[in-house]
């Protein structure tokens, strides 16, 4: 039973001069190949630091405390850089969030896609500019040639983020890590990207790891899914049973406060109270209560664990645990 | 791209037209010109006829008209100390100063690189406190006292280096005009100071503009990007984020370049250098004024047309200014 | 709650007791000033007075040196003053030429931003292109420029007898453009905020508003960049008076000083520059660190350029 990813007991710290906080308590999930996870929460819940530490690209005080991240029953989580680095943008690919500020300015498309096939296979300049050429029109860019001799800025934030999208797909990866990818662009062009997305997967075989705070999106493009909240998951299962079915207080206010598909005509929009907590008080207990309204004492003494709730359904919630 | 340099050469005609302007009327004002051609030894009649046919007497529109068009021709009046066109005396002295310039120049350019890149990259490293701290040091002394110093070390205590002058030259024309002292062991020896203590006014300018350049490019999105691609640490640094941080500096490089100019004034007057700014201060004292005027005049294009090069230039590294400046 | 206490409890002061950086330049700057401003009473010996002077005196070295004399503690120059006196008197000029010059550049400067910022449009163009070109010349050049015109102009005796307003207009002259520009900036980024929209409502004519409400939230920057020009002006001061455009020999700034000590260094009299030198460093360098960490506590948003 060997994954394509397995994260295990995964903990992440970042390294302040008052000491070091969490950003990441010990998550565990699994992807295989072909299969596509969405990660869902507010920001600051933990899902970016997520993907960079699959990656190790964490940002400076940031670290790997805790656990065990497998790619293809190899432990990455230890490589070194030099060795990480193969594997980066090969075969673990990442989107980032703001299609504006990824792309070099002062490169061409063309030198940005050219470079990245190069870093990572032994290729002439030529054939590399043949599979950029190749990778453009897989990501349907009207006139391919003429956008690789174009300065990034000379391009539109969709066609920017297609062109990301190319280069993420330019070593044929394995996985393929969606910072929020569509959160920087017009509605419009959000849905055409997600389906780009959902195309890709499925024609190349890649697994996704789409990371996100909208549950519509992630419901319409993933099998999977884990909500995050204050840096662990609270729920983890299949995408239909959980936006169906939600177990989580949490999970189920994050649903029932979007307009939308995922609400039965009729019922009201609920708001969850309160904030997030910051990563330097998480409240003791289960890090939801104070905005929980099945909170009883257990709550605010024991942090619940992630159990199986039925369904091939995980969840982290004292309440729904013990009754079931 | 074409409309963006028609724009600028515009501009640049333009601030030319003030400065000859302004230069023609301090000239008309306190200058001599009848001095200037005969000297000082004639009476006053003769004087007043000198004046009224070299058109002295004629409105200052018509003068200004006739300042323009002679300049146009490369006449900028007559040196009353060296009795010759002001114009070939700044082009025989334009040599030393120019190697002067470009020899400080270099010094930068090869310094201010690595140590500007280096204390970005390694910010908490020994040589990177030490170069931050010393650049704030330099900044605060005076260029003449640097240049004293030099002096006072390498030539009057230790004796490894001479303290004034060119040293041996070499007509690199034979025509007279540009004697070089960058061809002979003893004309670089002579340059080696100068060109020290002129560097040592922009260097921790640079350093710190290269740094800081240099540490906001690293935290930018697309420096990430970059390594979630996968790239060579060395590939990063050098190429991508070197060049974003390259822009910035080559602009402030070119007007920087101008204010060494300004600065040779300074060096050339403590090492007895016989350049541009050498002359500039003999003018002053001797009140050359059509030559203070020629000296003006030239400086400034100097700084024009630095100026509008070094913007093209950089239109021409980032592709950003040049659509701004196209539509 | 008084200004004082706000003061006490302010992340300013904060900030300034855990750099102790700043606290050491800050305290050598007071020490410097104090020792400038009573330099009449403090300094053994006028050396403005001729009466005083004994060209016997001269080129003592300093008194720990073979020849020094405890009456001179660091020597005397070439004219038989005391180093000590004459150094004291001689930060007192460059200090006064160098506020007053950044006085006037700030006025200037000041003045030139509100106007282009108020009249915007063409006003606005004409005199930020007079900024820019200015801007694009060095400064040390026009003021050595501009010191020459002056001097042919006025001939060289009444050129040294108006040495002190002259350097304090040339330097004031050569680098307005700093302030202007800085302040049109921010004058154009508080014109469109809610407060001005208020002020206008209310009534306020627009220089009032300029001035009492605009103005204040730009003195931060103002503040900032002061500090560093008065270094700078400090420092062109020293380069005109070593190139002769300054103070007279008569009535030394640390510059001219420097200068007179010059000739002196190739027979061994370092002292008649050195010491000059290392006083005038000394006052720019703890001026240039208490701009710098100005600078990263106030962060204002200064015009890059």
């Amino acid at each position: 039973m060997s994954h394509l990813l397995q994260i295990q007991d995964l903990e992440v710290k970042f390294a302040l001069r008052t000491g070091d906080i969490t950003a990441i308590d010990g998550i565990n999930f699994t992807l295989d190949r072909g299969e596509k996870l969405g990660l869902v929460g507010e920001s600051g819940a933990g899902k970016s630091v997520t993907g960079f530490s699959i990656i190790n690209l964490l940002s400076k005080p940031g670290y790997i405390s805790k656990g065990k991240i497998l790619f293809q029953g190899n432990e990455i989580s230890l490589y070194p850089n030099e060795k990480m680095r193969k594997i980066r943008g090969d075969a673990i690919s990442m989107i980032f969030q703001d299609p504006m500020m990824t792309l070099n300015p002062v490169f061409t498309v063309g030198f940005q896609m050219i470079e990245t096939i190069q870093a990572h296979r032994k290729i002439s300049k030529a054939n590399a500019r043949e599979i950029a050429l190749e990778k453009l029109k897989k990501v349907h860019i009207p006139s391919p040639e003429k956008r690789l001799d174009q300065y990034p800025h000379e391009l539109s934030g969709g066609m920017r983020q297609r062109i990301i999208i190319a280069i993420s797909l330019l070593t044929d990866p394995a996985i393929i890590i969606a910072d929020e990818p569509t959160t920087a662009l017009d509605v419009t062009i959000q849905a055409e990207i997600m389906d780009l997305l959902q195309e890709l997967c499925a024609s190349d075989n890649m697994a996704l790891i789409l990371i996100t705070h909208d549950l519509g999106v992630v419901s319409q493009v993933t099998e999977k899914i884990a909500v995050m909240y204050a840096g662990k998951i609270i729920e983890y299962g299949a995408t239909d049973q959980v936006v169906q079915h939600p177990v989580h207080p949490y999970t189920e206010g994050l649903i029932k406060s979007i307009p939308g598909t995922l609400i039965k005509h009729g019922d009201d929009l609920v708001q969850i109270p309160g904030m997030m907590p910051t990563l330097t008080n998480i409240p003791p207990g289960c890090a939801f209560n104070p905005r929980c309204y099945l909170k009883e004492s257990i709550c605010t003494q024991k942090t619940p664990e992630l159990q199986s709730v039925g369904q091939g359904v995980q969840a982290a919630c004292h309440m729904k645990t013990k009754r079931k | 791209m074409f409309a963006f340099i028609i724009r600028r050469v515009i501009q640049a005609i333009l601030v030319m037209m003030v400065i000859s302007l302004v230069g023609f009327s301090i000239k008309s004002n306190i200058g001599d010109p009848v001095r200037d051609l005969v000297g000082e030894r004639v009476t006053p009649e003769e004087r007043a006829q000198m004046a009224e046919k070299m058109g002295l007497n004629d409105p200052f529109f018509v003068q200004y008209t006739r300042f323009l068009k002679n300049a146009l021709h490369g006449d900028l009046g007559t040196s009353f100390i060296y009795r010759k066109p002001a114009l070939e005396v700044i082009f025989r002295h334009a040599p030393a100063t120019i190697e002067l310039v470009l020899g400080a120049a270099l010094i930068i350019a090869l310094f201010s690189f690595p140590l500007g890149v280096y204390s970005a990259l390694y910010p908490r490293s020994l040589l990177s406190r030490f170069t931050m701290g010393f650049s704030t040091l330099g900044v605060s002394i005076p260029v003449f006292l640097t240049a004293i110093m030099f002096i006072y070390l390498f030539a009057v205590t230790w004796h490894i280096l001479p303290s004034y002058g060119r040293g041996e030259t070499i007509d690199l024309f034979g025509n007279g005009y540009w004697q070089t002292g960058l061809l002979t062991i003893d004309g670089l020896k002579h340059l080696l100071l100068p060109c020290i203590s002129l560097a040592s006014i922009m260097m921790p300018l640079f350093i710190r503009l290269i740094r800081s350049e240099m540490m906001e490019v690293l935290e930018t999105e697309y420096i990430k990007y970059a390594w979630a691609k996968g790239l060579s640490t060395r590939r990063i640094w050098l190429v991508h984020a070197f060049k974003n941080t390259l822009l910035p500096v080559v602009t402030v490089f070119g007007v920087q370049i101008g204010i060494m100019f300004a600065f040779t004034i300074l060096t050339e007057t403590v090492f007895q250098w016989q350049g541009m700014g050498f002359m500039f201060l003999d003018a002053i004292q001797r009140a050359d004024i059509s030559l203070l005027i020629a000296y003006l005049v030239v400086v400034a294009s100097v700084f024009v047309i630095v100026n509008t090069v070094v913007d093209i230039m950089y239109s021409f590294i980032n592709p950003t200014v040049r659509i701004a400046g196209t539509k | 709650m008084t200004k004082l206490q706000k003061f006490k409890e302010s992340y300013f002061l904060y900030s300034f007791k855990r750099d102790k950086v700043a606290i050491a330049s800050f305290i050598i700057l007071v020490i410097l000033i104090i020792l400038a401003v009573t330099a009449p009473w403090i300094a053994p010996m006028d050396p403005y007075d001729a009466n005083n002077i004994d060209i016997m005196n001269s080129e003592i070295p300093p008194m720990w040196s073979d020849g020094g004399e405890s009456q001179f503690p660091l020597g005397t120059d070439n004219m038989g003053r005391d180093m000590f006196s004459t150094m004291l008197y001689g930060l007192r000029t460059s200090i006064i030429i160098g506020v007053c010059a950044v006085a006037l550049q700030a006025g200037l400067g000041i003045f030139v931003g509100l106007t282009a910022g108020f009249f915007g449009g063409k006003t606005d163009a004409f005199l930020m292109r007079l900024a820019d070109i200015q801007f694009s010349f060095p400064y040390l050049m026009l003021a050595i420029f501009i010191g020459a015109i002056f001097q042919i102009l006025f001939g060289v005796g009444s050129y040294e007898r108006l040495a002190v307003p002259l350097l304090i207009v040339i330097i004031g002259l050569a680098e307005w453009p700093v302030y202007a520009r800085t302040i049109r900036s921010s004058v154009i980024g508080e014109v469109n905020k809610e407060y001005v929209e208020a002020a206008r409502i209310i009534g306020l004519s627009r220089p009032t508003i300029m001035v009492r409400h605009v103005l204040p939230n730009s003195l931060t920057s103002v503040m900032v960049i002061s500090t560093i020009q008065i270094a700078n002006a400090v420092m062109s001061e020293a380069a005109l008076s070593f190139l002769g455009l300054g103070m007279p020999v008569t009535k030394p700034s640390l510059g001219s000083l420097i200068q007179s000590g010059f000739e002196f260094i190739f027979s061994g009299s370092w002292w008649i520059t050195v010491f000059p030198g290392i006083w005038l460093i000394l006052f720019v360098l703890v001026i240039n660190l208490l701009g710098d960490w100005l600078r990263d506590v106030l962060n204002p948003k200064l015009y890059k350029g």
